[in-house]
């Protein structure tokens, strides 16, 4: 609309004209046609304002010719009236829409995870050398008995209700089939069942492919319920009732009908072509009471023999909320803070709803623990883990494990460029476009999701020893283990934890 | 080769290029050169494989070279430029088009008199493992020995 | 297992290959005898025009390694001409009347130049054929800066013949009764570019000509008009050499017959290489195809019969690669049926197709992936099994259906 339409490019490609050797590689590789071929000077060409910053280019450049940067042009900004804000006003006077973005929520809130420092023995209690000792990074989660039972005859009664086994306190978040590619999806389970963890298939189904990973897989149910029968219920080891989501809380999910390609429309049970619209609420779940007739009904389709897990974005009231979850029957709760990725999101919700899951996290683990139901529930913490350290922290703070959505993204290649929701990625993952589905391949994409876990479970075995403790689970809310810098009063007593120097 | 890989990208053929050059930075060895590789990519829509010698267990063109030339070692196929006169009868025998002529001035090592040119699996060059191999982005090149 | 073979070129290298694929050599010994007439290590025959040009030396001329025959266990006799078989008897007896005996025998005897009966051919000093080294060499003797040419034949081996001598030698002319060049391997329009071709090299053409008698230096030809040269060479075509078999009883046509294990109507008698006659698949016709490829085949699968494995040999087609001062042509199989034309003034593509099947094709300066079309020829490949229209086009394996293209370039397992 006019010349007020124009919005300068965020990025310039830069390119090394002498070290170019024109093998056209950039424009082979890029979905969003920024490079061209100019064959009357038998050069190659860009146009920035179709650069995404994927780094898909820069990635496969053979003579390293490629740069993206930062384009130099500047508003005449304030503090006030930023680069981005400004840039949106733009954009919206433009469009006449609500601004979309994915991935998780980058505007700078404090990162509690950068405050918090981990303690280690010295003299009064001897470290422990990994390479030498035994360490223990197997948990189980689900709810645990609040006391051992006997039968008439004095034995031990197995009263353990049903547990998920992981070798070390990680799985891979729920991404739909549909959001993410196939190849994606395939990548997260191989790598789970290498692993011995969990992968989990988000509200979009599971592909008829995949029951074969059933040993690794948690299946989601949310409020579209997509792809949900009986055998998809049974088909993993787990079921995870969405309630809601980090970078949207309160909003509902929204695939567009150019993603319901063959196969996934089958596997949703959708017609081909159809928008997914995935409600905001359950529309059956208007409370705790009627949280728990869903809980007990998908344990009955389950016969009690998988654990269920409800899924919450981490929100003001997230304690009192955790506490009514636990008392529903469900076996596990997944809080899952604002800076969790997406697909797409409107972006006003991403960047200003919900609160930071550290916070979200010692908020309920001590809500539970002065309920005295902490034991009726394990707790996942998701939203921004980022590395072993923030996995470790997150553990201290009271969660059994995490989930890992954008960090196993980045594995399989993702660059952050945030533009899921043009389905365009270069990098094969948040794509349902044959082409540049096959350029994620699973037998690599595993790998590189298994060497990333298992570096970070030797990190975490690492601190364990420094801190001389040989099992995860002794550091379970052992909020004695972190201390905090920089943090405020108010900040240290949500979060259970002491000031450096106390 | 694996064709449900292969992305078309034709990386391969540059490093296949780059290795023959004996250079440290491709760079330096590729620019405004016309390259010659060995392995080539086929595009046909969205269907992309890359073909380069396949080291048969029956090679025909080592059977019809003329003057010997051509014979296996190692099971490779290799080519002795030395003995080889250009009468590109292994091009007109391979039933895969992966001996073609060696064009002047492409990225061939110089001095070599090289006149016809197929994949050596880089045993010729420094690299001294495929490099098409190595630096495909999808792994789609796979280097087997299937016996 | 006394293997003989009788012959040191293609088809008798390929005959040691195949057998000692089949039969690894023991340490006992040395099983496989070769007898020749030329006193040579084996060696290259289409080379000799190379070597007359300077292109390589008798070394590079090679076919093998110096240790092709201690690795491969064999003794290549002192040069005697193999005079008769008694394949009742399993001997072979020599000029000069010593006698062997084999257990299997390979007649690998090769070709020999057709020498047309031209009045007159006697009283020419100079007159040479051009097939062996040893034609060359007394070829190369006589040469000098001043020799006028003649070559009577503008086939492969006179053409060969002639680009090999034009540097050195003051004029070459070819004479052939044939209206155009080289007319068993190309078609009018690509003979025609060859020959423009040639003749800008300095080569002068005599076509639909022929040579009614010599007298010393002068040919007189059919159109009345007379040659004067300093050396003749003979190239009107070559006939196999057939006779051990023939005066054994066995059968000949054209060539030596053999079936698909090489073997010859004689018991333990194989055939191979130019002296035979097989099966051209593009045709369907009975043919003797004098190729290198085809001999060398031939002995391989000759030479692993012989030593006890199977092997048949069943995909000859005719096929040549040749090459005059760097204009190349590549041709294989026969050229009838529908034709697809791709021409410009350097390069010229012809394939020739019909009943399902690709029958030949003509290729000039054109060499890309021309093994794609050689092997459609040879396989008989069904060609509603993939894309024509494209492989017409561009040769490939893109013209393939998916699922024979894994077949070739492995998949992944």
């Amino acid at each position: 609309m006019g010349v007020w339409g124009g919005v300068y490019p965020e990025y310039e490609i830069a390119r090394n004209a002498d070290r170019c050797v024109v093998c056209r590689v950039c424009e082979r590789q890029c979905a969003n046609e920024a490079h061209e071929y100019i064959p009357e000077i038998n050069k190659m060409a860009a146009d920035d304002a179709k650069c995404v910053n994927c780094h898909r280019c820069v990635a496969l450049c053979p003579t390293r010719a490629l740069k993206i940067v930062k384009s130099g042009n500047t508003y005449k900004e304030n503090m006030n009236w930023t680069e981005k804000t400004i840039n949106e006003i733009y954009k919206q006077a433009d469009t006449g829409g609500v601004l979309l973005s994915s991935m998780g929520n980058p505007e700078p809130y404090p990162i509690y995870f950068d405050k918090l420092t981990l303690n280690a023995s010295q003299v009064t209690n001897p470290s422990i050398d990994p390479l030498r000792e035994p360490m223990e990074t197997r948990i189980f989660l689900g709810a645990k008995p609040n006391a051992i039972e006997r039968d008439e005859n004095g034995k031990l009664k197995n009263n353990l209700p049903p547990q998920l086994k992981l070798t070390m306190p990680m799985m891979f978040a729920a991404m739909s089939y549909g959001a993410i590619s196939y190849n994606a999806h395939e990548s997260l389970a191989r790598a789970a069942e290498e692993l011995g963890v969990f992968y989990n298939t988000g509200e979009g189904g599971l592909h008829e492919d995949f029951y074969r990973y059933g040993k690794n897989t948690i299946v989601q149910v949310a409020s579209g319920r997509f792809g949900v029968h009986k055998e998809y219920l049974n088909a993993g080891m787990a079921v995870e009732i969405k309630m809601g989501q980090g970078a949207k809380p309160g909003i509902g999910g929204h695939l567009p009908g150019a993603k319901i390609v063959a196969d996934v429309s089958r596997t949703r049970m959708i017609p081909e072509g159809a928008d997914a619209i995935s409600p905001a609420p359950h529309h059956d779940i208007y409370s705790i009471e009627d949280l728990r007739q869903l809980v007990y009904s998908l344990k009955e389709t389950t016969e009690y023999q998988k654990p269920v897990i409800v899924k919450i974005a981490a929100v003001h009231n997230v304690a009192a909320i955790a506490s009514g979850i636990a008392r529903s029957g469900a076996d596990i709760i997944a809080l899952d803070g604002f800076r969790g990725g997406t697909g797409a999101a409107p972006t006003r919700i991403r960047d200003c709803v919900g609160i930071p899951i550290e916070l979200a996290l010692a908020g309920v683990d001590t809500r539970l623990r002065e309920e005295g139901i902490r034991d009726r529930v394990s707790i996942v913490a998701s939203g921004g883990i980022r590395s072993s350290t923030d996995i470790f922290k997150a553990i201290a703070l009271g969660a059994d494990c995490v989930y890992l959505g954008t960090a196993a993204l980045m594995a399989l290649g993702c660059h952050l460029c945030r533009s899921c929701q043009a389905g365009k990625c270069n990098w094969g993952i948040a794509t349902q476009t044959p082409e540049l589905v096959k350029r994620l391949n699973p037998n690599i994409g595993y790998k590189r999701l298994v060497n990333l876990m298992r570096a970070w479970q030797h990190e975490i075995e690492e601190m364990m020893g420094g801190m001389g403790i040989n099992s995860i689970e002794a550091l379970k809310g052992n909020r004695l283990a972190l201390r905090g810098v920089g943090l405020n009063e108010k900040e240290l007593a949500i979060l259970g934890v002491k000031h450096a120097g106390e | 080769m694996d064709e449900k890989w292969c992305l078309g990208c034709h990386l391969c053929e540059y490093y296949c290029a780059f290795a023959q050059t004996n250079e440290k930075d491709m760079a330096r060895a590729l620019k405004d050169r016309k390259i010659a590789p060995r392995i080539q990519v086929e595009d046909s829509g969205n269907v992309h494989f890359a073909v380069s010698c396949r080291h048969c267990k029956e090679p025909l063109c080592v059977k019809a070279c003329i003057t010997g030339a051509l014979s296996v070692e190692d099971s490779v196929i290799r080519i002795d430029p030395d003995r080889c006169v250009g009468c590109y009868t292994c091009v007109l025998i391979c039933p895969y088009g992966a001996i073609a002529p060696a064009i002047a001035g492409a990225t061939a090592p110089e001095g070599g008199g090289l006149v016809v040119q197929k994949c050596e699996l880089c045993l010729q060059n420094k690299m001294g493992t495929p490099q098409c191999v190595q630096n495909c982005p999808n792994a789609a090149i796979v280097y087997e020995d299937r016996g | 297992m006394r293997y003989m073979i009788i012959g040191n070129s293609a088809a008798a290298v390929g005959a040691v290959e195949g057998i000692r694929r089949t039969n690894v050599r023991t340490d006992s010994g040395r099983e496989i005898l070769l007898i020749s007439d030329e006193p040579r290590h084996t060696y290259s025959r289409p080379l000799i025009s190379y070597w007359l040009q300077g292109k390589v030396t008798e070394e590079k001329m090679r076919y093998r390694g110096l240790d092709f025959y201690d690795k491969n266990g064999c003794i290549l006799l002192p040069p005697k001409k193999a005079v008769r078989l008694d394949a009742d008897r399993k001997k072979v007896f020599l000029a000069g009347g010593r006698e062997l005996d084999y257990d299997r025998l390979l007649i690998a005897t090769g070709s020999s130049a057709l020498v047309p009966p031209i009045p007159g051919l006697e009283t020419v000093e100079h007159a040479f054929t051009f097939m062996s080294m040893d034609d060359a060499v007394a070829l190369r003797k006589i040469l000098t800066a001043e020799t006028r040419a003649l070559i009577v034949g503008a086939g492969l081996i006179g053409l060969k013949c002639a680009e090999g001598i034009r540097e050195s030698v003051r004029s070459v002319q070819v004479v052939d009764l044939a209206p155009q060049i080289l007319s068993s391997v190309l078609d009018e329009t690509s003979a025609k570019m060859m020959q423009d071709h040639l003749e800008k090299k300095g080569i002068l053409f005599d076509l639909s000509n022929s040579v009614d008698r010599f007298d010393q230096n002068r040919a007189f030809l059919r159109d009345k008009t007379q040659i004067e040269f300093d050396a003749l060479v003979l190239a009107a075509g070559v006939k196999p050499s057939a006779d051990l078999v023939k005066n054994a009883g066995g059968r000949v046509g054209r060539g030596i017959v053999v079936n698909d294990k090489m073997e010859t109507s004689l018991p333990g008698v194989y055939a191979a290489g130019d002296c035979t006659e097989s099966l051209d698949v593009s045709s369907g016709e009975i043919k003797v195809m004098a190729l290198l490829p085809n001999a060398y085949m031939q002995g391989e699968c000759a030479g692993v019969n012989m030593a006890g494995g199977t092997a048949s040999f069943t995909q000859a087609v005719p096929m040549n690669a040749i090459g005059f001062f760097g204009m190349h042509a590549l041709t294989a199989g026969v050229y009838t049926g529908e034709t697809y034309v791709d021409q410009d003034q350097e390069h010229y593509k012809k394939l020739f197709y019909g009943g399902n099947h690709l029958n030949g094709v003509i290729l000039i300066n054109r060499e890309e992936k021309a093994g794609v079309y050689t092997s459609l020829i040879r396989e008989r490949t069904p060609l509603d099994t993939l894309d024509f229209d494209l492989l017409c086009r561009q040769p490939g394996l893109a013209a393939f259906a998916q699922t024979g293209r894994d077949a070739i370039l492995g998949g992944v397992l």
